[in-house]
C-alpha cells in the first residue's frame, strides 16, 4: 500500500473510533445535556466520514441540517424542558428491555442486509459539481418522492401550530 | 519569474516560490513521488493555515479598534487614544490584559461544558476563513460549494452558544443563550434564501465562481446592481446576517441592561477574549461574504492586469460593510423580542420566498426569449 493510502486509513481509523465513542457517551452520559453535544460530536464524527468518501455535498448538508437545525432543536427542547442545576438523570426506565430487544433486532436486520447487499461500485463519473445533477434528478426523476416529502413537512408544520396554539 | 508579475501578485508569488524551492529541494535529497508530495501536503497546508491563524486575530484586534474610534466619534468621544499614535497599540494591551487576568471558573458551572464553549465557538469562525476569497487565487481553498459551507459553519455557532449558556448555571447566561439559539435559527432562513438569490443568478455556489460570475463591466458588473432584485437581496442578507451575529440593533441575546452579558456572563480573561474574537471575526465574515457576492469580493477594474489591486477591493468593500454594521451600533436603539420574531417570520422570510420566485420566473423568461431569439436566427 503506498503512503498516501495508509495515511487516510489511520485517519479514518481515528475518525471511526470518535465517532463511535461520541456515539456511545450519548446513549450512556448520564447528564441529558451531555448526551445530546455528544450526539453533535456523533453527527461530525459522521460528516468527517463523508468528506473522507470525498462527498463533500452531503458532508456539508449533513453539518447544516443534522447539527444546524435537528441538535439544535433538541438541545432547544432539553434547555427548555430540564431544569438548571439538576445533573443526573436514571440512564434506564422501565421500557429499557423492549427497547434492548427493538434495536437489536433492528441491528441483526440491518448487518445481515448489508452482509448480502453485492455492494456494487458504480464507476461513472458525476463530476465534481455535483449539486446541478442532484438538483435536475430530485425536480425530474425523482419528482414524486421530493414533492410527497414537501407536502409531509408542510402537515407537520400546520400539526405543530396547531398543538402549540392549543 | 520576472519582477513585474512578483510586484503586481506578491503573495501569490511569495507562495508560489517557497513551492517551488521546497519541490527542489525535496528532489535534492533524494526524495519523490509519494513521500515528497506527502511532505510537501503537510508543509503547504500548515503554511497556509499559519497564515491564517495568524491574520484572523490580527484582523480581530485591528475591529476592535476601529469600532471603538468609530463609535466614539459617533458619541462625540475621542476614543483610545493612549496607547501608540491614534490609540493603534490598544488592542496589543487589551490582548496581553486578557491574557494575564486570572481564569475565573465559577462554582457550580458544568466544567467540562464551561470549558469547551469558547473554544466551539472559534473553530467554525476560523474555519470558515478557509474559503473566503482574499484576492485574485487567494483562497485557502477554492470548495465548490464554499457559499453551503460558509452557511453550514454559520449555524454550528447555535452549538456553543447553547454550551455556554446551559453550561454557565446562571439564569442571565440561560436567557441569553435561548434568546440566541431563537434568533439564529429564525433569522438563518431569509440568510440562507437571500444567498440562494444570488446562487440563482450566478448559477454556482462556489464563492469563487460567484466572484468571477461579476466581471463584466470592466469589473463591475456586481449583483448589487442587477436592479431591483440585487439591492433587495442585499438589505436582507444585510439584516438577517446581522441578527445572526447578534449584533445592534438584534443584540438581545447580550443585552447589557437586562442580561449582563447573556450568555457568556459568566466568562472571564481569555475565555471571554475568545468569545470576543468570534463575535469580531463573524463581523468580518459577514461583512466579507456581503462584499462577495453582492459586491464583486476581489472584482474591479484593472484586477486583470494588477492582482494585487483585488486585495485592495476586496479588504476595501469589507471594510466599508463593516463600517456599516458600526454605523448601526452607532444610531439604532436595539428591537424588542416580540417585535424581532415576528419581522423575521412574517416579514423577512416571505419577502425573500417572493423575492426567490421573482428572480426564477425572471430567469426563465429570459431564457425562453433567449430561445425564441436563437430560433429566429436559426
Amino acid at each position: 500500500m503506498d503512503l498516501i493510502g495508509i495515511i487516510s486509513q489511520v485517519v479514518f481509523f481515528l475518525v471511526a473510533a470518535l465517532t463511535l465513542a461520541a456515539a456511545f457517551a450519548t446513549v450512556l452520559l448520564r447528564n441529558v445535556f451531555h448526551a445530546g453535544l455528544a450526539l453533535v460530536g456523533t453527527f461530525f464524527g459522521v460528516a468527517a466520514i463523508y468528506l473522507m468518501l470525498e462527498a463533500e455535498f452531503l458532508a456539508i448538508v449533513q453539518v447544516l441540517i443534522y447539527i444546524g437545525a435537528i441538535a439544535v432543536l433538541i438541545l432547544f427542547a432539553i434547555m427548555l424542558t430540564r431544569s438548571l442545576m439538576k445533573n443526573e438523570d436514571s440512564g434506564m426506565n422501565k421500557q429499557w428491555a423492549w427497547a434492548a430487544i427493538a434495536i437489536s433486532t433492528l441491528f441483526l436486520g440491518m448487518f445481515i442486509v448489508i452482509l448480502q447487499v453485492p455492494w456494487l461500485l458504480n464507476t461513472s463519473v458525476i463530476g465534481t459539481d455535483i449539486v446541478p445533477f442532484l438538483g435536475t434528478e430530485l425536480l425530474t426523476t425523482y419528482l414524486l418522492p421530493f414533492e410527497i416529502v414537501s407536502v409531509l413537512l408542510l402537515a407537520t408544520l400546520i400539526g405543530a401550530f396547531i398543538i402549540a396554539r392549543e | 519569474m520576472d519582477i513585474w508579475s512578483f510586484i503586481t501578485n506578491p503573495f501569490v508569488s511569495i507562495y508560489q516560490l517557497i513551492r517551488s524551492l521546497l519541490t527542489s529541494l525535496l528532489g535534492l535529497i533524494g526524495l519523490s513521488g509519494d513521500v515528497a508530495s506527502v511532505i510537501l501536503f503537510f508543509i503547504m497546508g500548515g503554511l497556509v493555515i499559519t497564515v491564517i491563524l495568524l491574520v484572523a486575530p490580527l484582523l480581530m484586534m485591528y475591529m476592535t479598534w476601529l469600532e471603538r474610534k468609530v463609535v466614539a466619534r459617533m458619541q462625540d468621544r475621542v476614543g483610545p487614544n493612549r496607547v501608540g499614535a491614534f490609540g493603534l497599540l490598544q488592542p496589543i494591551a487589551d490582548m496581553i490584559k486578557f491574557l494575564t487576568k486570572e481564569d475565573i471558573v465559577p462554582q457550580g458551572v458544568d466544567k467540562p461544558v464551561h470549558l469547551l464553549a469558547p473554544i466551539v465557538v472559534v473553530i467554525p469562525v476560523i474555519l470558515s476563513f478557509a474559503v473566503l476569497q482574499f484576492g485574485v487565487g487567494m483562497g485557502a481553498v477554492d470548495l465548490n460549494l464554499s457559499l453551503l459551507f460558509l452557511l453550514a459553519m454559520g449555524s454550528v455557532a447555535t452549538i456553543a452558544v447553547f454550551m455556554a449558556g446551559f453550561g454557565s448555571h446562571n439564569k442571565f447566561a440561560l436567557i441569553g443563550g435561548m434568546r440566541a439559539a431563537a434568533q439564529i435559527i429564525s433569522y438563518e432562513i431569509p440568510q440562507i434564501l437571500a444567498v440562494a438569490v444570488i446562487v440563482l443568478l450566478a448559477g454556482t455556489i462556489s464563492l469563487n465562481g460567484v466572484i468571477e460570475k461579476q466581471s463584466g463591466l470592466f469589473g463591475l458588473g456586481w449583483y448589487i446592481l442587477y436592479l431591483p432584485v440585487g439591492p433587495i437581496a442585499f438589505f436582507i442578507f444585510l439584516l438577517a446576517a446581522t441578527a445572526e451575529i447578534n449584533r445592534v440593533p438584534f443584540d438581545l441575546p447580550e443585552a447589557e441592561s437586562e442580561l449582563v452579558a447573556g450568555y457568556h456572563t459568566e466568562y472571564s480573561g481569555m475565555k471571554f477574549g475568545l468569545f470576543y474574537l468570534a463575535e469580531f471575526l463573524n463581523t468580518f465574515i459577514i461583512s466579507a461574504v456581503a462584499a462577495s457576492i453582492f459586491f464583486g469580493g476581489w472584482q474591479g477594474p484593472f484586477v486583470q492586469q494588477i492582482p494585487a489591486l483585488g486585495i485592495a477591493y476586496f479588504f476595501g468593500k469589507t471594510i466599508l460593510l463593516i463600517f456599516i454594521q458600526l454605523w448601526f451600533r452607532g444610531t439604532l436603539p436595539r428591537i424588542r423580542v416580540d417585535q424581532l420574531m415576528n419581522f423575521g417570520w412574517k416579514r423577512l422570510v416571505p419577502a425573500t420566498l417572493a423575492l426567490i420566485l421573482f428572480t426564477a420566473t425572471f430567469l426563465w423568461a429570459y431564457r425562453l426569449f433567449n430561445q425564441f431569439l436563437t430560433s429566429l436566427g436559426g
